[in-house]
């Protein structure tokens, strides 16, 4: 008989030991990491804006892929747990010179890491890490090709609980490039296990196919459709290496169809609340009007992203595998 | 072993007796998570203090964080008015090893100086392994180390204490 396999991220008590995806998380372990952050947030009003949970412990922000802000948004949240931060700048140092990923991993365990913070471009490098490395030390996928970012997903849905407070009444609308949206499809598995009745994949079918049907979604073409009487708006970047190639005709275009304008905005429930992970790109998919306006969370966001990312750090430090 | 008989409610109204005496002008109560926060809030209503006492919670300077984690439940520290240069009492249901007490001094030093510090406690056990001692407690009494007690309150806002097993359930 085949045991079920158990979920990488959890030891055998069901404790969180890694972060490398949502999909599979109970929701009690998100509810808790939400919980926590809450805690954290209140941090930045004390007069000492540190906590010593990590206090002796090394944190390795490992970037594979450049991501300035996240990478300063996991630097910032482990500072304040008083860990000792080291940033390598891994694209231009050691891969580069041929050495494989379990090598690098090899010989920053041997420098006493304690948490790596792992970007990766290709999808399940954080998860081949968190197999091979000793049993004290946590992983934290912070972005993996174009299969999770886990810890923005926590984020939005602190974002959401923090405004809308109950998940099972709410209609989240993700806009814009789901198929090679890292964000969305944690977004996705979040919003479903937290019990979401509705949540809408729009844009045009290049970029949100039919199959996304089979992750629990409604999937809507037209953007009026898929935005009508929202609570919840998630706008996605546009990257800019898509424009090229047959996805999409121009950006243009794509604002024309899908771009967030107060018109269109003005579809979605009167206190219906707008995020984006960021960057923004102002004019492509959402616009300045709605971006700077009275519903856009989107500065919020990045200020809890900061509590999150402390309360998924010191969750997973606080558990032994 | 005999059944511990501890009432709670008799031992509130030493306790109010005692932190009256304690308080100075100007000092604020500050309830340790969860037990001695009911206190605190009682006590601030019966003894005609205004404004609201402050919650504290040791969860960020546990010492036992390596071995136990975050804890999932373990309440938020609010503390609503300037800690520097004021008289803090802080009050807890039971005082035991005095690690609780070591953590929540240290965060209530991340919010400011206060001018001084004082512990008064519904019920000391014993079993200190750390110099801490309270300034008033309403019993002392002695208890084997498996046995955990701690304050209930129920709907009405009445007071007793729950004796149970170590690892036992709730």
């Amino acid at each position: 008989m085949m045991l079920p396999r158990r979920n990488p991220q959890l030891n055998a008590h069901g404790e969180l030991v890694h972060l490398l995806s949502i999909e599979g998380l109970p929701r009690a372990v998100i509810h808790q990491i939400l919980d926590t952050a809450g805690t954290f947030l209140s941090v930045n009003d004390r007069e000492v804006k540190k906590v010593p949970l990590l206090r002796g412990k090394s944190v390795f922000n490992l970037f594979f892929e450049n991501s300035t802000r996240t990478r300063t948004t996991f630097e910032i949240a482990a500072k304040r747990l008083s860990a000792d931060v080291i940033n390598l700048d891994i694209a231009r140092s050691s891969t580069a010179k041929g050495e494989s990923l379990l090598d690098t991993i090899a010989n920053l365990s041997a420098m006493h890491a304690d948490m790596f913070v792992v970007r990766h471009g290709e999808s399940g490098a954080p998860y081949l890490i968190a197999q091979h490395c000793a049993p004290h030390v946590h992983v934290v996928n912070a972005g993996d090709g174009r299969h999770a970012h886990p810890t923005q997903g926590l984020l939005d849905m602190y974002t959401i609980r923090h405004f809308k407070q109950d998940f099972t009444r709410l209609t989240v609308a993700i806009v814009g490039d789901i198929v090679h949206s890292r964000v969305a499809r944690s977004d996705i598995h979040a919003l479903t296990t937290l019990g979401v009745p509705e949540v809408r994949a729009v844009g045009p079918k290049t970029l949100v196919p039919g199959d996304l049907r089979e992750m629990g979604v409604r999937v809507c073409h037209d953007m009026a459709e898929g935005i009508r009487g929202a609570d919840v708006i998630i706008m996605l970047r546009l990257q800019n290496e898509r424009m090229s190639g047959a996805l999409l005709p121009s950006a243009g275009e794509f604002f024309k169809n899908y771009g967030l304008t107060p018109d269109k905005l003005a579809l979605a429930k009167p206190d219906a609340i707008v995020m984006h992970p960021g960057p923004i790109n102002r004019g492509v998919e959402i616009d300045s009007a709605v971006a700077d306006g009275r519903q856009s969370v989107i500065l919020p966001q990045v200020t809890f992203g900061i509590a999150v990312r402390m309360a998924v750090m010191s969750t997973i430090a606080g558990n032994t595998a | 072993m005999s059944t511990l008989h501890l009432d709670a409610e008799a031992l509130y109204r030493d306790l109010a007796g005692g932190v009256r005496g304690l308080l100075q002008p100007g000092a604020a109560l500050v309830g340790i998570w969860s037990g001695g926060a009911w206190l605190a809030e009682r006590l601030q209503r019966d003894l005609g203090l205004a404004g609201e006492p402050g919650v504290i919670t040791s969860a960020l300077h546990r010492d036992d964080f390596d071995k136990r984690g975050m804890a999932a439940d373990a309440g938020q520290t609010r503390l609503p008015f300037e800690v520097e240069g004021r008289h803090i009492v802080l009050i807890d249901d039971v005082l035991y090893t005095g690690r609780t007490t070591r953590a929540v001094i240290n965060e209530l030093f991340d919010f400011g100086r206060p001018a001084s510090v004082t512990l008064a406690v519904l019920v000391d056990r014993g079993g200190r392994e750390l110099p801490i001692q309270p300034a008033y407690s309403a019993a002392r009494v002695t208890l084997p180390p498996e046995r955990r007690l701690a304050l209930a309150r129920n709907a009405a806002g009445h007071f007793s204490f729950a004796i149970r097993e170590e690892g036992a359930a709730p």
